[in-house]
């Protein structure tokens, strides 16, 4: 849980005029209880989502609803397409297989990195202003319901579609990057060292992942292995007897007990490190999908400014004509300009918005890595602590039983 | 068997990873503080070609600003000068913990040093006469190849490996200090027979086995260099034992320039070839042979394949034993015997429960320091790419937090893999031991094999001695004597005085084998306890050393991003 306290002063702070009280407007949220509802394949996994506030905006100083994860994807789906060019905070991945299992890793993991993604846009100056955050924090079920089959445009779609989707624009974006398609692109090298930063990025960032994980899995292995041999070497102690007896006997119980100890560092490393990573990873991809609408901004902008000197053209020439379809033509003409000037701006609000983005990114992530290399630092020394204190506290008995 | 051998093992580890390792650019800062020593890429591949398994130029150790400098053993106050050791225990002076200087861990694992280079040092069992002015080093060297130029069919065809034998020793029975010799892996079989042979009831240590089939698979190289370093444990094994360090089969051996001079077997069927001595022929049947025949022989065990009819007489002898038949009362003592062995074959089964574990053990641990590297190099790439073109300020903070992590990480990933090559030392104890109960049940072999022997023999006088009463019997109803019968119970009566004499060789043998049986099994468990002793210490100390340098690494580390830590839960 992330408590948000917003100063007055800080960036982007929720001003209203309305607000009774003297303290700082505040708002946080917090992902929590997960429940296993339905049976079989229809089995889906339900959290409490608490708001606590004192914004106007919001219905009440404290709101619980039950949400499942569709729910927050609608979210997402929805502050993509409102506030293009900002940097939607990212959803864990949508597993098909491991949810049959709902193992209660997998449970924690994904609780937490809702509870994340939500905070994060609490905290954002621009999304949290959004208002399908606040029928999402405030929404009774059938309301939600109604408004996650609202259609408009890509929400047609159901949200698997909606992946494959996502995975076009990609591969477009890719194909934009890498000069695929016709050249309907901006030519700006710093945005275009932006773009190959994001894609390098991902791949590095995978990479460290991946490892990240598998160092888990030997945090695992490695205490499996303890216990294993800390039990051998008790029933070798049984049948020794006397003293060596009793010495591989305490040698096994300290292997099994440094087992235990491996084994939460692993599951401290999983959600500290590991998890940290992936949401990075998670996050240069929301980035894509960024990077995507606006080459769509962009794109939009120069057919239209196309359309609009075609129509020029055409204009000209009835005028010079005096057909008597100039006047619809001059109509369509007009709105066209309007159009295109909309296009503009947009496309516009997105580079200064992904300027912005950019900077908050970077900063964000500095921060958010270096909480992970803490933690993971932290643990590891925590972990190497408790062994040598551990195999140190037995040496007195060594000693003492070698001589007996 | 899983091959422990560290040179094996480590250079493996070696090569995975040392192309990454060394295309690093790991800015050490702290290398500078390292004096003496040479960081050049050129130096780490030079230690590691070193195939004889000295590992003074670790090239891991390089940039390890923790440890010491891998410096010569004249350091370690503990490794007397005196020994001419092969393997420089480097690692000794790389486990001093700078800021945990502990006496204890830094000295025990001196004397294990010594322990593992040296078994002729009899470091450990106090049960060898005088630790301190015997020695007896033996080193196995310098694999050559050599024609067989006797027995080749084929012109240039059987060729054969020869290893150079070098032995150190002020042991009186050997007339000088230093000496080597030429020998082949037969030569070791047949010293091997002649010794079990001559020490029956001893605990003989195992040695190598012939492993043709493996001969076929590995690299002619690999296999050599592995069979070199068999015989050396083996001959070294040898020179440890109290009792047959002092074998003349031993001295021979080492000593003895040219062919080895040791016959192959002394079998009683081989000696008959030999002309040497009749046959026993009053175990093959009826007749009694007039010339003297030497008990001793007798109560030789038969073997395979030559002493059929013996074989097969003592076959229905344990039979005969086994259905309650005539039980002579050498059997009751027994019982303690059977409990001992019991007693040892569980200590089989667990032992070899906790070498397989051992195994796993090791192995996780390669596992975590492998990926701990990866995860190292991994994090190095990235800081790479992060700060090559950073925009921003935080990148060039997040690059610089990252590169920290990184380097820890490939520091840890170091460290676990010298806490294994540790490891392996230590648990190897486990190992060896189940070799040495392979040489126990040996030993208890003899014994029962001589039992065997002496029950036929009392068996057979008992026979003897029925069949003469029966005779007697039958004769004494013939008025003025049977003289054919008479004729015949005298035979017999010879015959019985031969057995009863070949039944107390075979019981002095018997005892004889039951009292090595019984020492050695005191040397075994006095040598066990502080073997295993040495070994938990070792490895305890070991874990607890290296749990420490890699507490102090991560430590730095936490302290350095503590500006991150959450401010809530």
């Amino acid at each position: 849980m992330i408590t948000t306290q917003r100063s007055p002063t800080g960036g982007g702070g929720l001003q209203s005029p309305r607000s009774p009280s003297s303290q700082p407007p505040f708002l946080s949220i917090s992902v929590t209880d997960p429940a296993k509802m339905g049976n079989g394949v229809q089995a889906y996994i339900s959290y409490k989502v608490i708001t606590k506030t004192n914004l106007p905006e919001y219905q009440g100083s404290e709101k619980i609803v039950i949400r499942r994860y569709t729910d927050f994807v609608w979210l997402r789906d929805r502050l993509f397409e409102k506030y293009k060019g900002i940097f939607i905070p990212p959803l864990p991945e949508k597993s098909t297989v491991e949810k049959f299992r709902f193992s209660a890793e997998f449970i924690e993991m994904r609780r937490q990195a809702l509870d994340t993604f939500v905070n994060r846009i609490a905290l954002h100056h621009e999304l949290q202003q959004s208002e399908d955050l606040r029928t999402f924090l405030q929404a009774d079920e059938q309301t939600m319901e109604r408004a996650r089959s609202q259609d408009t445009g890509i929400f047609k779609k159901k949200p698997s579609d909606l992946m494959s989707i996502f995975r076009g624009v990609q591969s477009k974006v890719t194909d934009v990057v890498l000069g695929k398609e016709k050249p309907v692109e901006e030519s700006n090298p710093e945005y275009d060292k932006f773009k190959k930063y994001i894609f390098e990025l991902e791949d590095h960032l995978a990479e460290a992942q991946k490892h990240a994980y598998r160092l888990v899995k030997r945090h695992r292995e490695l205490g499996q292995s303890l216990a294993d041999f800390g039990k051998a070497i008790k029933l070798l102690g049984a049948c020794e007897g006397d003293a060596l007896g009793t010495a591989f006997s305490e040698l096994g119980a300290k292997s099994e007990l440094l087992s235990i100890k491996l084994q939460r560092e692993a599951h401290h490393l999983l959600m500290n490190f590991e998890e940290p990573l992936k949401d990075y990873v998670r996050a240069v991809q929301s980035i894509k999908g960024t990077i995507a609408e606006r080459a769509n901004a962009f794109r939009q902008q120069c057919e239209l400014a196309e359309t609009i000197k075609l129509k020029e053209i055409d204009l000209n020439k009835m005028r010079l004509i005096r057909s008597e379809k100039m006047l619809d033509a001059e109509h369509e003409y007009e709105e066209l300009k309007v159009e295109g000037q909309e296009a503009t701006r947009r496309f516009e609000t997105i580079v200064k918005l992904m300027n912005e983005e950019i900077v908050r990114f970077q900063d964000q992530k500095t921060q958010d890595m270096g909480r992970a290399f803490h933690e993971f630092a932290k643990g590891q020394a925590r972990l190497a602590n408790a062994i040598a204190d551990a195999w140190r506290s037995l040496l007195p008995k060594l000693d003492s039983l070698s001589v007996s | 068997m899983m091959d422990f051998e560290n040179q094996g093992f480590e250079e493996s580890q070696l090569h995975a990873s040392r192309g990454e390792m060394e295309s690093l650019a790991l800015d050490d800062d702290d290398n500078n503080n390292n004096s003496g020593n040479d960081n050049n890429p050129s130096s780490r591949s030079n230690g590691v070609a070193n195939g004889d398994g000295s590992l003074h130029h670790h090239p891991l150790s390089s940039s390890l600003p923790f440890a010491e400098i891998p410096t010569t053993d004249d350091d370690d106050p503990l490794l007397s000068s005196s020994s001419p050791q092969q393997n420089p225990n480097s690692f000794n002076s790389l486990l001093e913990p700078p800021s945990y200087a502990d006496a204890v861990f830094r000295s025990f694992d001196g004397d294990h040093g010594k322990q593992i280079n040296g078994h002729g040092h009899g470091a450990v069992s106090t049960s060898s006469p005088s630790p301190s002015t015997d020695y007896f080093k033996i080193s196995v060297t310098d694999p050559q190849k050599e024609q067989d130029l006797n027995n080749s069919l084929v012109p240039g065809g059987n060729t054969f490996v020869t290893y150079l034998i070098t032995t150190w020793t002020n042991l009186p029975e050997f007339n000088g200090t230093e000496f080597s010799v030429r020998r082949r892996f037969r030569d070791v079989v047949t010293l091997s027979d002649r010794l079990s042979e001559s020490y029956r009831g001893y605990f003989i240590p195992l040695r190598p086995d012939k492993s043709v089939v493996e001969s076929q698979v590995m690299q002619k190289q690999d296999f050599v260099e592995q069979r070199r370093m068999g015989l050396e444990k083996y001959l070294r094994k040898l020179a440890a034992h109290p009792v047959i360090r002092r074998s003349e089969e031993l001295r021979v051996f080492l000593q003895v320039q040219g062919k080895l001079p040791l016959i192959k077997t002394t079998d009683v069927a081989s000696r008959m070839l030999d002309g040497a001595v009749k046959l026993p022929k009053q175990l093959f049947g009826e007749s009694v042979v007039a010339e003297a025949v030497d008990p001793n022989d007798v109560s030789q065990p038969a073997k395979g394949g030559r002493d059929l009819l013996r074989l097969f007489k003592e076959l229905r002898q344990s039979v005969a034993n086994d259905w309650g038949g005539t039980k002579p009362p050498v059997v009751e003592e027994d019982k303690e015997f059977l409990e001992k062995r019991k007693k040892m074959q569980d200590f089989e089964q667990e032992l070899s429960n906790v070498s397989q574990q051992a195994e796993s053990l090791v192995k996780a641990q390669q596992d975590m320091g492998e990926t701990l590297g990866q995860l190292g190099l991994a994090f190095v790439k990235l800081t790479k790419f992060e700060s090559e073109e950073a925009n921003f300020n935080s990148q060039k903070v997040r690059a610089a937090d990252m590169k920290n992590v990184a380097t820890s990480a490939v520091k840890a990933s170091r460290l676990y893999r010298e806490l294994n090559v540790q490891t392996v030392r230590h648990l190897d104890k486990l190992h060896e031991y189940l070799g040495v109960i392979l040489a126990v049940n040996n030993a208890y072999s003899d014994r029962s094999n001589a039992l065997l022997t002496v029950q036929t023999l009392l068996s057979e006088l008992a026979n003897l001695n029925s069949r003469i009463e029966k005779l007697e019997a039958a004769a004494s109803k013939i008025f003025g004597g049977d003289r054919s019968r008479v004729r015949k119970i005298e035979e017999l009566k010879e015959t019985m005085r031969v057995t009863d004499e070949a039944k107390n060789c075979a019981v002095r043998e018997y005892e004889r084998i039951k009292e090595n049986n019984k020492n050695e099994l005191e040397r075994l468990d006095k040598e066990r306890h502080d073997d295993f002793f040495g070994m938990l210490k070792g490895f305890v100390v070991n874990q607890a050393g290296y749990a420490e340098k890699m507490a102090s690494v991560w430590e730095t580390v936490a302290s350095e991003t503590s500006g991150y830590a959450a401010t809530s839960s």
